[in-house]
């Protein structure tokens, strides 16, 4: 994204527009003739997804924010009149409630995808640990929201999460005073975790122009993971990327519109339906499920503050990625070692989520720990490891040679 | 100079407002209706606060513990007031990360967490479990014999 963009207006008002604001210059160059690499798949459709997720949670948000009061007398109560009263309520809540769960699905196979092909090795390093941020933010935007309602979980859940600043030494219970605004829980946290709920999505939107930003500077990584050489390894944004991300987006719309028109409770939990009560814990408290592999970490670990410093150490430690791995091959594909690992990794994660919902007793606490131990061991010895031992599987040529042409023999060439 | 004098009302905000900490001011509570072995619950400033009317056996089982074997040690003379022992006054949040025990239950005869399985006597100290430490008192004085002043 360098230099002037390639696009000559016709018409005289767009020659006019681009003298003084090049806007259409800068969507041509960057999502119409943007060189693309020939050989992505479609996991690398999930950033558009993502996107568009964004789009449709800040705009179902606001419009539900057209009805809700974020009061701790009245929230609950607003939101069953969302829901009973409101034209379309009940499918603006349940857009927005099973948005936020499909957002999650999809940038945690963002992620996975960017950890399989090592889409976050040099020079794309900055654009992870954007990446990180943006996961980050989107994790505070969740746990925000879904105090909201103010039912029990809600309650009990903002109660649980803001504790862990009481495990910091000597000014921890100041901290947590500042949280809330009072002595507990109430009224002014309700309505400050509204505010913020409201600011973040934009400071996420904000975050994902540098992240698309750094993504043109260095360019897209690819299922081979060598860097494309010449023209005949890439293809014109549109219109392969632009079609290809629009079905998958339409075949990701109709899982989302399974869960919102048949099953919109079932990622929630019951007890959000009973409003808060403070003198009155309910006996399962569980976040929701995208929070489920921080929490089994989190009880797995016996002492407070170690617990909390664990489960925030086991989402940093993603930013120090690119570092911990040591080898210089990018993709999996290539490195038949490091796949067995990543799928074992996922097969980790999936079962600290499991054991997220568990009660934290018994066999499930030692399973617990046995995969935290993994968790961090994966990336902290492991990668490391693997990269200096591995024995990895030839490179191809370019990306045209690896589709076109994927087992050259010598002297063979390409007839295309 | 410029930037603190502008960051600190900015940050203070979001420290207890006047009405928040009016609504804390101190409360009394009746103590005659409590019967012997019976727990109550009140609200200060937002916190479930446990009085229990001890009956002499937990008293009892609370004094005999072995103060060596508490993850907290703490007597539960300390955790009375004088010449009050039947008479505890805790607040009743788990010092784990927050929920609120069940009375009478655990193998304590005391008081149990159900978020993650604390176990505190019935002195209202932690015996087992995640938690760090003993149920806090909150600061109480007796007016009369029958009747307490919390905060």
């Amino acid at each position: 994204m360098s230099g002037h963009s390639t696009y000559q207006p016709q018409n005289a008002f767009m020659k006019w527009m681009e003298r003084r604001l090049p806007i259409a210059g800068l969507v041509y160059s960057s999502f119409v003739v943007y060189p693309t690499p020939r050989n992505l798949n479609y996991w690398w459709t999930f950033g558009a997804i993502l996107s568009f997720m964004l789009a449709i949670q800040i705009v179902t948000g606001i419009i539900l924010v057209m009805h809700y009061t974020p009061h701790a007398d009245m929230a609950f109560n607003s939101v069953e009149h969302i829901m009973r009263d409101v034209n379309y309520g009940w499918l603006l809540r349940y857009l927005h409630s099973n948005g936020a769960s499909m957002f999650f699905v999809a940038v945690y196979i963002h992620m996975f995808r960017g950890m399989y092909y090592g889409s976050y090795k040099e020079p794309r390093e900055v654009l992870w640990i954007l990446g990180v941020i943006l996961y980050l933010l989107m994790m505070a935007t969740g746990f925000l929201g879904y105090t909201l309602p103010w039912g029990q979980m809600s309650f009990w859940g903002a109660t649980v999460i803001t504790n862990f600043f009481s495990a910091i030494p000597g000014v921890g219970e100041t901290v947590v005073t500042w949280l809330w605004g009072g002595f507990a829980v109430g009224n002014p946290t309700l309505q400050r975790f509204f505010s913020l709920h409201y600011l973040l999505p934009f400071v996420i939107a904000g975050v994902v122009v540098l992240h698309v930003w750094a993504l043109h500077v260095v360019g897209q990584n690819n299922p081979a993971g060598i860097e494309p050489k010449t023209d005949k390894d890439v293809v014109a944004f549109t219109p392969y990327a632009t079609i290809k991300d629009g079905f998958v987006v339409v075949c990701f719309m109709m899982v989302y519109a399974w869960f919102v028109f048949y099953v919109p409770n079932y990622l929630g939990h019951a007890d959000n339906y009973i409003p808060a009560n403070p003198a009155v814990t309910p006996a399962h408290i569980v976040p929701e499920w995208y929070y489920l592999p921080f929490y089994a970490i989190l009880r797995a670990i016996p002492n407070k503050l170690l617990g909390v410093l664990a489960m925030f150490g086991s989402i940093a430690i993603l930013a120090f990625l690119p570092w911990l791995d040591t080898s210089r091959v990018r993709s999996a594909r290539y490195r038949p070692l490091f796949k067995q690992f990543f799928w074992i990794f996922v097969a980790v994660c999936l079962g600290l989520g499991w054991l997220g919902a568990k009660p934290a007793e018994g066999g499930y606490v030692i399973a617990a720990r046995i995969l935290t131990f993994y968790y961090f061991a994966h990336f902290i010895i492991i990668l490391p490891v693997l990269g200096w031992i591995e024995k990895t599987k030839p490179l191809p040529n370019s990306i045209a040679e690896s589709i076109l042409n994927p087992h050259p023999t010598s002297g063979g060439t390409v007839t295309r | 100079m410029g930037v603190a004098s502008t960051l600190i009302p900015l940050i203070a905000q979001m420290n207890p407002d006047a009405s928040t900490i009016a609504a804390g001011a101190p409360i009394e509570v009746d103590l005659s209706p409590v019967a012997e072995g019976q727990v109550i619950k009140v609200f200060w400033r937002g916190k479930p606060i446990f009085i229990n009317h001890r009956t002499k056996k937990e008293i009892d089982e609370a004094a005999k513990v072995d103060l060596a074997s508490l993850p907290d040690p703490q007597p539960d003379s300390a955790r009375v007031k004088p010449g009050k022992a039947q008479w505890q006054v805790l607040v009743g949040i788990c010092t784990h990360l927050g929920c609120i025990p069940i009375a009478h239950s655990g193998e304590y005869d005391g008081y149990f967490c159900p978020c993650h399985g604390s176990q505190y006597d019935t002195s209202g100290r932690i015996r087992r479990g995640p938690a760090p430490a003993n149920l806090p008192l909150p600061p109480y004085e007796f007016l009369t014999d029958t009747k307490i002043r919390i905060g």
